[in-house]
């Protein structure tokens, strides 16, 4: 895939990446295509040059299947290249692995640190201990957007989380916030403030994956509600898998049977009289088509809905070969020309 | 194209068998996994069976499709269910569920105690592990209760679909393993001399912990866990039982999916775990599968006869071939003509091949030429329309050959797609018959 270019980016038409922050948190609810994506928006702001890391947090390997590697370690690892040279980056955060390292970097732990996951410790803080885990990982995606190299230039220009789902998003998110509260002292702590303090910041925009489907939009309507609620910055919407449209509205009723089953048959498919393979067509090709009215209607509620919300809405198309590695570079210059 | 016809799974017979105690519906989030169990709900229970429907999380109008605006933590009786039967339904209140472990097993000022404890609140209110655990919890005890002879679960929209097997047995042995106890030395020790040996490692340990997490934070910890000690060897126990009771023969287990790569890859896992953990699966539910009244007419060919209707071919064209010989000879042959229009081999069978091209989606209706009458411009996008439907069933046939290929005996139950969502009973006895129906649709 490097050096390949498809059509789907054209450079002179790119919107500039001003104002972009730094950290880009994608959720949404399953089975909207997060993973896609935040994979795609890694990709849109890697061009010109530009270095970005995607981090994932949810040890499915999602950008591992995408991307079609092999499983992501904890480590940052050069998984694209996007046009015009830039580099995506990827990570799969491990909580554990994290935990031990950040052990490891401010305690010089490595013996105790095995005692302690021998202990279960480490279980217990990573999977159990109200919000550890999440501070751990929100943690570690935090020190990838501050971090500098020699020269005190960014070492990632952006970070792109694909983070937990809409349902748990404000939670993991505002973990901080929890653990702030429990954990009243001590270096979590620390971590904790420090890291809320990067989320609430106009460096962080959280954007919410939808599809024009009614528990979808309802899922990301809460959502926003409740991000908004935690003075978290709420990004933009990205509709996901918008199809294209083939037939503007129902059939009108007073079309006769007869006379398309007469386009079909002028079109090669068979003869036009009742019982001829074309009269044949009619009946199931209008079911199909007052299906896809309904659902054009019921798509059109939910922009509606969407709009409400009073943020930028972006769309993009679905594709229907799924999602490929070109698929993903198409999906990365749409963003692009819509101002990522 | 199909490799292998799996078995159909057959929902109705599983229903009816009054051996069938438990119904647990597993599957990727965003597959319409608690609308399923909304429905085999409604279906058993109007087939004669008592039955309550446990949801982890409805979404709003689900809730309302049962006549129940909001579902609670108790059984609710679900009003208009037709025949002999009953169906309850309720909604997981994980917080509420532990509230209601501690008052049962803690005396009153004992468990005020762990109910005002900042560690316990947090834990309770949902943290990784909690609803599962919960979830579970509540599956004993309706269990127990032996008030129903039917119980269909619906499972926590988990990180990875494993969570929910994990993490009872994951919280049932940290609150009663070996790190607690470490965690709760030193409040014991206190005054134990004999102990003092033994607190040297410990200390060290929750010192550490101590600087990581905070000295108070511990201090909650080790607070709550002293209060919950008596409640300690019930959690291991009963995070046991409910994983018997998961593996007991009265189970089913049911994957959710949909004819989608990540949905299948997902229930292809669950399918895995659950043989591995010795979990009775029934089979597969396969929601929202599309299917067509003209399946016979292929993607290409409908493409082909919309370009021909938008260049004004003449009606003479070589396109028309033998089909329209067969019309010429008076010759209504349904074999034959099946043959003529029979879907070419998928030529998209390469996941590496680009998305150069997708010519129906590239060409709305409204660039036809303008010298269409209303009724060509119509039959034109009718057959665009096909062509998208056909790609579509050719894509989900593809998927889930995939899955068949890994597991050829796994049953499966076909639910044809409805355009929208689910809104009353009506619509859950439409999808409990679409479930029994099993086949393939259209």
């Amino acid at each position: 895939m490097p050096g390949t270019e498809p059509a789907g980016f054209n450079r002179a038409r790119l919107v500039t990446l001003e104002g972009v922050s730094r950290l880009q948190v994608v959720s949404g609810k399953g089975g909207t295509g997060k993973t896609t994506v935040a994979a795609a928006l890694a990709l849109a702001l890697a061009t010109e040059g530009k270095r970005t890391l995607l981090v994932e947090v949810e040890g499915r390997q999602g950008i591992a299947q995408l991307f079609e590697t092999e499983a992501l370690p904890y480590e940052e690892r050069k998984i694209a290249v996007a046009p015009g040279g830039g580099e995506v980056y990827a990570l799969a955060i491990d909580a554990e692995l994290a935990l031990l390292d950040y052990l490891q970097m401010f305690y010089r732990l490595g013996g105790a640190g095995r005692a302690l996951r021998k202990l279960g410790a480490i279980d217990f803080a990573t999977t159990i201990a109200p919000g550890v885990r999440d501070v751990l990982l929100t943690g570690k995606a935090c020190e990838a957007v501050r971090r500098k190299d020699k020269r005190g230039r960014y070492a990632y220009d952006y970070v792109v989380m694909d983070a937990p789902p809409t349902g748990r998003i404000t939670r993991f998110l505002n973990v901080n916030d929890e653990v702030a509260g429990l954990a009243k002292i001590g270096p979590i702590h620390n971590q904790a403030q420090a890291v809320m303090r990067v989320l609430k910041s106009a460096e962080t925009s959280v954007h919410l994956v939808t599809l024009l489907e009614e528990m979808p939009v309802q899922e990301t309507l809460d959502g926003v509600a409740e991000l908004r609620a935690a003075g978290l910055p709420v990004g933009r919407i990205l509709v996901n898998m918008v199809r294209p449209t083939l037939l503007d509205g129902p059939v009108p009723r007073d079309i006769k049977k007869s006379a398309i089953a007469k386009e079909l048959s002028r079109a090669g498919l068979g003869g036009a009289r009742k019982g001829g393979l074309a009269e044949q067509l009619v009946e199931p090709l209008l079911a199909q088509a007052d299906e896809y009215a309904e659902r054009i209607a019921l798509e059109e509620e939910q922009r509606a809905e969407l709009a409400g919300l009073g943020l930028p809405v972006q769309e993009l198309e679905f594709l229907s070969d799924g999602i490929d590695l070109a698929g993903l570079y198409r999906l990365a210059g749409a963003l692009r020309r819509q101002g990522v | 194209m199909t490799l292998d016809v799996p078995p159909t799974l057959a929902v109705d017979p599983l229903l009816d068998d009054p051996r069938t105690r438990i119904i647990v519906c597993c599957g990727a989030g965003g597959v319409g996994k608690t609308t399923t169990a909304a429905a085999l709900g409604v279906r058993a229970a109007e087939r004669g069976r008592k039955v309550v429907v446990l949801t982890i999380d409805p979404a709003r109008r689900l809730a309302q499709s049962m006549g129940i605006d909001s579902l609670d933590n108790t059984p609710r009786r679900v009003k208009d269910i037709e025949g002999e039967g009953e169906l309850h339904a309720m909604m997981l209140d994980m917080k509420r569920t532990f509230d209601e472990i501690v008052e049962a097993h803690a005396d009153a000022e004992r468990a005020r105690a762990i109910l005002e404890n900042p560690f316990y609140q947090s834990l309770s209110a949902g943290f990784a592990g909690t609803q599962e655990y919960m979830a579970m919890e509540k599956l004993g005890q309706l269990r127990a209760r032996d008030e129903w002879d039917l119980i269909v679960v619906d499972t926590p929209p988990s990180r990875s679909a494993l969570d929910f097997l994990d993490a009872p047995s994951r919280l049932g042995s940290f609150l009663d393993g070996k790190f607690i106890r470490v965690l709760m030395a030193p409040a014991k020790v206190g005054g134990r001399a004999g102990m003092k040996f033994l607190n040297v490692g410990m200390s060290m340990m929750t010192g550490t912990l101590g600087k990581l997490l905070g000295g108070p934070f511990l201090k909650d910890v080790q607070t709550f866990v002293a209060a919950m000690d008596t409640m300690f060897g019930g959690f291991r126990t009963r995070a046991d039982a409910t994983y018997r009771l998961l593996q007991a023969p009265g189970t089913a287990f049911l994957v959710v999916a949909a004819p989608e790569r990540d949905a299948l890859r997902e229930a292809a896992y669950f399918v895995e775990r659950l043989a591995a953990d010795r979990m009775p699966l029934a089979g597969l539910v396969l929601n929202r599968v599309h299917g067509s009244g003209a399946a016979r007419l292929s993607a290409e060919r409908a493409l082909a006869a919309a370009e021909a209707l938008g260049a004004e071919l003449p009606v003479e064209s070589d396109d028309l071939g033998p089909v329209e010989n067969h019309e010429a000879d008076g010759i209504v042959d349904q074999e034959g003509g099946k043959e003529e229009v029979r879907t070419p081999p998928e030529p998209h069978d390469s996941p590496e091949t680009p998305a150069t091209e997708a010519p129906v989606t590239d060409t709305p209706v409204t660039e036809s030429p303008v010298t269409e009458t209303p009724v060509t411009e119509l039959t034109a996008g009718l057959l665009r329309l096909h062509a998208e439907r056909m790609r579509l069933l050719s894509r989900e046939q593809r998927t889930r050959d995939r899955f068949t290929a890994l597991h050829p005996e796994v049953a499966v139950a076909e639910v044809a797609a409805l355009p929208g969502d689910v809104h009353d009973l009506a619509g859950l006895r439409d999808i409990g018959d679409r479930l029994a129906s099993g086949g393939r649709p259209g």
